[in-house]
């Protein structure tokens, strides 16, 4: 056991709210918010989304094409690696599933990596694993109503199993790549895979 | 990273607190021995973690407030209401006591020499602790160096305080302007001012940024740290001043309700 904090007591939870906390984390009722540079802010009459293969091939859609593809809501906890975590946050948006099912019509691919780029030129990579069978979406509404600009709006990627770096702001485009190269905070000392139940926060994290 | 390209996994390692400083009467500044450090750069923060008896852990992130070049590492701690670990680490924790973290930690919001200037600093309240770093370590850098080296990287501090007792590193900041007319300190007051105060007083706005910032033109290294929505709002301002948002680096802190 690490060395015992003289006259640390600490804030206990409760079991049910302990039991949902990686390591590490503590509860915040609030909304932080981190970014690394300015907010970004798109109109909505240029915004498009774009899923592009490593074929090359890309299907893209307007706002207007993009908000009619079938929406899901879901409710997740997230985990930011500044160690906040926030419980039953609210979202809805398009399964990144759907996005591939559509895209295939247009001749894209899966391939096992993904690369999301945004609008201010932030990255992040993940498998596709991780972001296929139900467990990531792009999403535009939080808490029923649009996603403001500060927390990602018009629409960021969400997947909420890992660190929310991950869940990429101002999400343009997810490319699918045949092998994985790191994205902006990947690059930057943090953990490549970064899974907040193993609490890999840093490279070198196991 | 090591030279086959593996990351080894940057270690917990338990520092020994050397002194305590008084800095504001809600902050104080940790004096850290940390066996086996491995260096930092200004701007770069550290992960701290607490153990109770019964082994309840807490975690949190500090900034660094001491230059690279200091053979301490110093934590500036403001005490949260309502915080778990802030205030044991600002009240409980006394010379002698340990304490674990784990560091450098970030990449990205980190300025040196070589980045070049000039440099535009815009913090509140306790969002000057990196910037102070930065501050630090251009000062120790360039102590040796001819005044030209500091006539290439000039700064300018926007520093936003609710009061005058509330001013973290109001001393060093002054004594470091006085010997040093490349660094021009501008405080804002937002809550309440002494007597005869000609400052400013109100909350960081577009009027005081283009009086105060470097204009676009100069292409400053911009370095904005505090509450959300005081980076919120610098940042946008300044890319609507025409500043390039690469250049624009922030890190925030604090409920999105915090105000300085």
């Amino acid at each position: 056991m690490p060395p015992v904090s003289r006259g640390f007591r600490g804030r206990r939870q409760s079991a049910d709210t302990a039991s949902r906390l990686p390591p590490g984390q503590y509860e915040t009722r609030d909304f932080p918010v981190l970014s690394a540079g300015p907010t970004p802010r798109t109109s909505l009459t240029t915004w498009d989304f774009a899923l592009r293969g490593a074929n090359g091939q890309t299907a893209r859609w307007t706002w207007d094409e993009f908000t009619a593809l079938p929406r899901q809501t879901t409710t997740k906890d997230i985990h930011c690696v500044t160690k906040w975590s926030k419980f039953d946050t609210v979202w809805e948006g398009i399964s990144v599933d759907t996005l591939l099912s559509e895209a295939a019509a247009k001749g894209v691919v899966p391939s096992p990596f993904v690369l999301a780029t945004c609008d201010g030129g932030y990255t992040t990579n993940v498998p596709l694993a991780d972001v296929t069978g139900g467990k990531a979406w792009v999403a535009f509404m939080y808490n029923g109503a649009p996603l403001p600009a500060e927390h990602g709006g018009p629409a960021r990627l969400l997947v909420p199993h890992l660190y929310f770096w991950k869940s990429a702001k101002w999400v343009r485009e997810l490319r699918l790549m045949e092998s994985d190269a790191p994205g902006f905070w990947e690059s930057l000392g943090y953990h490549n895979y970064g899974d907040p139940w193993r609490e890999q926060r840093y490279s070198g994290d196991e | 990273m090591s030279p086959d390209g593996t990351a080894s996994r940057i270690a917990w390692r338990l520092a020994t607190v050397i002194d305590v400083v008084l800095e504001t009467p809600r902050t104080r500044t940790l004096v850290l021995d940390v066996p086996g450090w491995p260096g930092h750069r200004a701007g770069q923060h550290v992960d701290v973690r607490l153990t109770a008896d019964d082994g309840y852990q807490a975690e949190r992130s500090y900034s660094i407030a001491s230059p690279p070049e200091d053979t301490r590492l110093s934590l500036t701690v403001e005490q949260l209401k309502d915080g778990e670990v802030s205030p044991y680490l600002s009240e409980a924790l006394h010379a002698g006591d340990t304490l674990e973290l784990r560091g450098p930690i970030g990449g990205y919001f980190v300025w040196d020499i070589p980045t070049g200037g000039p440099l535009l600093l815009v913090g509140g309240g306790s969002g000057i602790v990196p910037l102070m770093a930065m501050l630090r370590h251009r000062d120790a850098a360039l102590a040796s160096a001819g005044a030209g080296a500091r006539e290439k990287l000039p700064v300018r501090l926007l520093y936003s305080s609710r009061r005058w007792d509330e001013v973290i590193y109001r001393d060093e900041l002054t004594s470091l302007a006085e010997k040093d007319l490349t660094l021009q300190v501008t405080h804002t007051l937002t809550r309440e001012q002494p007597e005869g105060w000609a400052g400013f007083r109100r909350r960081i706005d577009r009027a005081m940024l283009e009086q105060v910032a470097w204009p676009a033109s100069e292409q400053p290294r911009v370095f904005i740290c505090g509450p959300t929505p005081l980076v919120e709002s610098v940042a946008s301002t300044l890319v609507e001043l025409g500043h390039q948002p690469a250049l624009v680096k922030t890190e925030r802190f604090g409920p999105t309700g915090g105000a300085v």
